[in-house]
């Protein structure tokens, strides 16, 4: 086994940490907070708070 | 300015509409300027040079300013429109206020496809790198696979955790990457001493005559492929009126310094036979230079633009879905922010398995093509979009962070080479563009006769914008 076939394995290892890092993140958000907070984003915030589009 | 308070229980303390929790305004021009040419200069490593196997080195050169008057075109109407229509989604939130929700249906999936494809064929490019450097080290039959899961994974778990660091690991690489184009160019100039560049022996007449250069002319959108992906950065940019056309219009001048520059060396160094059917042109124009030390930085260079344009793409696909979702053309779960990284997570999610599925699973060439497809599509609806918008608000009506000039001209030249890369598209790839046209026709009727029952038709424009002239 040579440095490459190391690297593959270190490359699924790492794939495969990232992977459950994201979805463990994922669900405690998602059990912690209200659907209400996390979709609440709507467009436009800035133009409402500091313009009014006239000339 | 308004007069309004922001911090009163009419505003909810933080917005106009009752959002607690919203993408994070932290993005400077700089931002704006990676995240366009971060998409785009992996076209200038790699795919560009099929345009002078289509039509020779000046079929090439002629795709490569036709390509960038086009692309010209979309970066100043883009500047304009986006300036205004300042919100995650870009052209998709353009098309929804300017032109109608069927029209921002398909440009949102034209947006999806068009990034996500581009993202699992820059991650095949990771693999097929990575095994370069191993068999040039004297080791075949490396497992590619790995290392295509881990350019995506990775970079999803960057855009996971927040736009800020993602667009400045953009910054840095697609610098260092366009950075090793000057330096290639530089150290093989005769203008600063050296003699390697053999122009006057290698170039040689259109050996395809002028139907070459309309076969090129597919290839020559490479050059300059994704620019138009500045408009998703608008809702986290701290000034969208500023940054938004200074980075793009920044972003296109730099990628027809780099496409010329590319050109110009590339066809200096090998005959245009090769230079039609390489890999990675400018790594191999490193190597024919004779310089060991280019030949590592071009190197590093073509795998930094891979992953810059990967990375880009992830953020762009996820915005534009990210915004369906919240207007609920697409399910409202993807309209969901993070609450601590402030980033839309479910929809950086749900494109994980897509892009895979099509990085593992799809032969480059289809998938790049399909990218490409969607991309016109795009491009062709611009020029509609900016003359709509030019109606219905004139100059007079809303302000604009920039104003392109000679309208309607640059709309018409857009239309006219939209037209033109249509054919050429055609000829090469007919098959792939009836289908593609084929199934956004299905999916348009889907949208008209199902989904669009679900869509808050009042509360998806939030924007405080007058009236539009006529209505």
């Amino acid at each position: 086994m040579d440095i490459w076939n190391i690297l593959e394995y270190v490359a699924w290892a790492a794939s495969a940490a990232f992977g459950l890092i994201i979805v463990a993140d994922w669900l405690r958000t998602d059990s912690t907070y209200s659907e209400d907070v996390l979709m609440s984003s709507r467009e436009g915030e800035l133009e409402a708070m500091t313009e009014e589009h006239k000339i | 300015m308004t007069d309004f308070d922001i911090t009163s229980k009419e505003r909810d303390g933080m917005a106009p509409h009752g959002t607690k929790v919203g993408l994070l305004r932290v993005l400077g021009p700089a931002h704006v300027w990676a995240l366009g040419v971060g998409i785009v200069l992996v076209g200038e490593y790699m795919g560009w040079n099929f345009a002078v196997g289509k039509g020779g080195a000046y079929a090439a050169l002629i795709a490569c300013w036709f390509a960038g008057l086009l692309y010209s075109c979309v970066a100043m109407i883009d500047s304009e429109v986006t300036s205004t229509v300042a919100a995650a989604g870009g052209q998709y939130t353009q098309a929804k206020h300017i032109v109608g929700p069927l029209m921002a249906f398909n440009v949102g999936l034209y947006l999806v496809f068009a990034y996500t494809m581009l993202e699992a064929a820059n991650a095949i490019t990771v693999g097929f790198l990575i095994d370069t450097v191993a068999v040039m080290s004297g080791h075949e039959g490396l497992d590619q696979r790995p290392f295509i899961v881990l350019a995506i994974m990775f970079l999803a778990w960057l855009n996971y955790r927040g736009v800020l660091a993602t667009l400045t690991f953009s910054l840095v690489i697609t610098a260092i990457a366009f950075s090793a184009i000057l330096i290639l160019f530089l150290a093989t100039s005769p203008v600063f001493g050296g003699d390697v560049l053999q122009h006057r022996a290698l170039m040689t007449d259109l050996p395809y005559g002028w139907l070459g250069i309309l076969a090129a002319m597919h290839f020559g959108l490479w050059y300059y492929l994704g620019i138009e992906g500045t408009t998703q950065a608008a809702e986290e940019v701290r000034s969208p009126a500023r940054a938004l056309p200074f980075g793009t219009l920044a972003g296109i001048m730099t990628l027809l310094i780099a496409a010329t520059l590319t050109w110009y060396v590339c066809v200096g160094l090998m005959p245009w036979e090769y230079l039609g059917q390489s890999g990675v042109p400018l790594f191999d124009a490193a190597r024919m230079s004779g310089s060991t030390g280019l030949m590592v930085l071009l190197g590093i260079g073509t795998l930094f633009a891979t992953l810059a344009s990967a990375n880009g793409c992830i953020n762009d696909a996820s915005r534009a879905w990210f915004a369906m979702g919240r207007d609920h053309y697409l399910p409202s779960w993807f309209g969901a922010v993070h609450p601590k990284y402030r980033t839309p997570y479910r929809s950086i999610i749900f494109l994980v398995p897509i892009a895979l599925i099509f990085a593992l699973g799809a032969p480059l060439d289809q998938v790049i093509t399909f990218s490409i497809l969607s991309g016109l599509l795009e491009y062709t609806f611009m020029p509609i979009n900016v003359i709509l918008f030019r109606r219905k608000w004139p100059l007079d009506a809303i302000k604009r962070g920039y104003e392109h000039p000679f309208h309607p001209l640059p709309a018409l030249v857009l239309l006219c080479l939209c037209g033109i890369a249509y054919f050429a598209v055609f000829l090469g790839y007919g098959t792939q563009l009836v289908a593609m046209i084929a199934f956004y026709i299905v999916v348009s009727l889907w949208f008209h006769f199902w989904r669009y029952r679900f869509v808050r038709r009042a509360a998806q424009f939030t924007m405080p914008w007058p009236r539009p002239q006529g209505y």
